[in-house]
């Protein structure tokens, strides 16, 4: 009898074990309700996909006092804790683990609600959907955009806002992109590796096409893949993808016109055939020293995040020059969950990372990140202590900054991620001559519907 | 004598107490979600963007749409892919367990052999493909390889062409599995008795003889649950292409396996449309496995065997 006591108290230990290793996290967010006080939540709950906008909170956020050392917790001066929900983007990881966060949204206890959540541009419209209502209109935090957020670039607040204009979401970055060449290819080619020189010979598409031709008789590839036009493209189509209320898929002429001239150039011989697509081991390797690559088409963070670890030559072999069109990659956008407990906390982080020129500016400074201020970086293009060791001495920000100003930003659709990943991936087959022109078309439109569900019909342009 | 009897009682109630565990877990984590996915194969639900769509009950329309889409063809590189894996699995495994095992061979090292032949099975299946992308990718070594022994001047478009990535993807499932059957194999052959080999050889049996006539329908039970769990295997194939193909099953969506397919409907959480490819599969499988059970173990039970073919002549 004894016996089984003893073993009936050794299971109910083990299994107490257990369930308080669950609980964890619930016990610690009870300790910090009890040094917060006030109306506010104790705990404010940010989705990411990496520790960036972490590292920016805690450069330029006054109230941060302090952050755990696995970065999972950031305690602010008053008590409020910060947790740091990290999930990757590989695989849309990160969407499905906000997404159900965010329908279980109401249900959720207090400490256990999304406060903050971030978006990429590619998918920034399926949260700030007004239908959706997931993100908050910026007005119910008691920011007025048209005033607070004045000096933000026009392109980043309308990409931010919902199908009504109403403004749900607020960027530090921005990302325009440039056209970033390797001067020696210049140099041998032009005679001048000088970036207005350079400029002048890829202005357009026209011009570039002639200069392309220029490159390839001395055995040069203007861009790597056909993937690295794509945004350009992509950017300027004059109707969204999918129009809201609609199912039908709608592909643009300008897309028709990436899949023609992609056709056109890699025939042609304009890029490297064996570079497929982007972001694989044949691109990268498309950056370095023995590559015959020619150019690359990315904004600021690309410059930082891409091309420097993979160039293994010296500093100062590349250059900035305009794009032949305005094109914006990217863009983290912090949004305020609706439901939020902790609204006026939202509201200082979003101020202070997003419209507080200073802070802007120390961000670029220190993480070279294009930044969302107008004024900021006008003065950034003329001061010469932002020139790049890696761009040989050039200040990128002269060529970053018009460009950002002209940028006019495609409209957007909640379908928009999966329509640019699939529409490349159907038309990479075609390039590459496994398939004729109609089947890469009827491949696009079997994966579109597989993605979603609601498609109906896909409309080509002629 | 009353005592020792409730003794007895009390050892069977544990018995059952000790079972339970699994019971509950197969019924929560299994059962139920089984009954789930053939539950929500008749229903529309999905979502899209973050907004959810139904469930609302539409019958079999899921199967009939499924059945327009492409899914045969999806059935067809699934099988291609399996069959390509598999005839060299198979074949090399029996060679390798024959020779393994047969005493007059006397190999030396045969620990350090299964070890090395069952390592690969030890990689992830998706480490295993990354691996394979970069080696055999258009700038990858294989290729500089070939080019600097002058094999080839331009560097070879392995996955730009459905022979390519599907011989690709053959050749991984081959050398992940063919340790595995290899080792499974042996254990069968070890488990002949002796005495029937040693007669054989007195009776002056070759060893193609032997293998053919002795060693193969010996271990024919063992083969068909190899042959049962690798098609079951093959069906499910999915992390090998996918990740080599980045999910798209290029070229053309030739590589695209039934996995797949599924996987790209729950992309959107469609899983109405995933639950009925889902019961699809578990009624091929089930045909195939029934297939199997029958053709294996017919043979083996002279009873059944014979009111079979007494069957066949009435």
């Amino acid at each position: 009898m004894k016996k089984r006591l003893l073993a009936g108290a050794m299971a109910t230990a083990s299994i107490a074990a257990l369930l308080a290793g669950c609980g964890g996290s619930g016990s610690s967010q009870a300790a910090g309700d009890a040094t917060a006080g006030g109306t506010e939540g104790a705990v404010i709950n940010i989705y990411s996909w990496n520790d960036e906008f972490r590292t920016r909170l805690e450069a330029v956020y006054p109230e941060v006092e302090s952050t755990s050392d696995d970065g999972t917790v950031t305690t602010l001066k008053d008590g409020t804790e910060i947790h740091w929900v990290i999930n990757p983007n590989q695989d849309g990881v990160y969407q499905q683990k906000l997404d159900e966060a965010l329908l279980n949204q109401a249900s959720a206890a207090d400490d256990d609600k999304v406060d903050i959540f971030l978006s990429e541009t590619d998918y920034v419209f399926k949260y700030t959907d007004a239908d959706a209502d997931v993100a908050m209109p910026l007005t119910d935090l008691g920011i007025d955009p048209d005033t607070d957020l004045a000096d933000q670039y026009a392109f980043t607040r309308t990409t931010a806002s919902d199908q009504n204009g109403v403004q749900r979401g607020s960027t530090w970055q921005c990302c325009p992109g440039l056209l970033v060449y390797r001067r020696d290819i210049a140099k041998d080619v032009f005679g001048t590796d000088d970036p207005a020189a350079v400029g002048e010979k890829v202005k357009d598409w026209d011009t570039l096409k002639a200069t392309a031709e220029e490159l390839k008789a001395k055995g040069y590839y203007t861009f790597a893949s056909y993937a690295d036009t794509f945004r350009l493209y992509g950017n300027s189509i004059s109707e969204p993808w999918v129009t809201a209320g609609e199912t039908t898929v709608k592909v643009d002429p300008q897309i028709m016109n990436w899949i023609n001239t992609s056709k056109e150039w890699l025939d042609a011989g304009y890029f490297d055939k064996t570079v497929k697509g982007q972001w694989n081991d044949d691109w990268n390797k498309s950056m370095s020293s023995s590559s015959k690559v020619f150019a690359f088409l990315l904004p600021a963070w690309g410059i930082d995040f891409t091309l420097t670890p993979n160039w293994d030559g010296e500093d100062g072999a590349w250059g900035v020059t305009n794009p032949p069109q305005e094109y914006n990659w990217g863009g983290s956008y912090i949004h305020a969950a609706t439901g939020t407990d902790n609204p006026q906390h939202v509201k200082d982080i979003i101020l202070a990372l997003t419209a507080n020129k200073d802070n802007l500016i120390k961000i670029s400074r220190d993480y070279q990140d294009f930044t969302n201020t107008v004024s900021g970086m006008q003065e950034a293009a003329t001061d010469a202590s932002f020139a790049s060791d890696f761009l040989g001495g050039q200040n990128a920000y002269e060529y970053f900054a018009p460009v950002a100003e002209n940028i006019k930003i495609a409209p957007l659709s909640s379908y928009d991620q999966g329509c640019v990943e699939l529409i490349q991936n159907a038309f990479s087959d075609y390039f590459q001559g496994n398939v004729d022109y109609d089947r890469a078309k009827s491949n696009f439109e079997t994966a579109i519907k597989e993605r979603y569900p609601d498609i109906t019909e896909i409309q080509w342009a002629e | 004598m009353n005592k020792k009897k409730q003794y007895h009682l009390s050892y069977a109630k544990w018995g059952y107490i000790f079972i339970l565990p699994f019971f509950v877990t197969y019924f929560i984590f299994s059962l139920i979600p089984l009954v789930d996915t053939v539950r929500y194969s008749f229903f529309e639900y999905y979502r899209s963007g973050i907004k959810e769509v139904g469930p609302n009950f539409i019958g079999l329309e899921n199967y009939a749409e499924l059945l327009k889409s492409d899914m045969i063809g999806y059935a067809g590189n699934t099988l291609i892919l399996w069959i390509i894996g598999f005839v060299p699995q198979i074949v090399i495994a029996l060679l390798l367990a024959n020779w393994f095992t047969d005493v007059r061979l006397k190999i030396r090292g045969k620990q350090f052999f299964k070890i090395i032949i069952y390592l690969p099975n030890l990689i992830m299946a998706s480490a295993f493909a990354m691996l394979f992308f970069a080696l055999f990718s258009t700038n990858g070594p294989i290729n500089s390889i070939l080019m600097s022994i002058g094999l080839t001047d331009t560097p070879i478009d392995f996955m730009g062409t459905t022979f390519g990535t599907r011989s690709l993807i053959g050749l991984m499932n081959f050398l992940m599995w063919f340790g595995n059957t290899t080792i499974m194999l042996m254990a069968a052959i070890m488990g002949i008795s002796p005495d029937i080999f040693e007669a054989a050889e007195l009776d002056g049996c070759g060893s193609f003889r032997r293998f053919f006539s002795i060693t193969l329908p010996l271990i024919r039970p063992i083969l068909a649950y190899t042959l049962i769990t690798s098609i079951i295997g093959g069906l499910q194939m999915f992390d090998v292409p996918q990740i080599l193909t980045n999910g798209q099953g290029n070229p053309d969506r030739t590589s695209m396996t039934l996995i797949m397919f599924l996987n790209s409907h729950l992309k959107s959480r469609n899983y109405g449309m995933a639950g009925a490819l889902s019961v699809y599969l578990f009624i091929v499988s089930g045909i195939l496995c029934f297939f199997v059970y029958r053709m294996t173990n017919g043979s083996n039970k002279g009873a059944s065997r014979k009111t079979r073919k007494g069957g066949h002549k009435a």
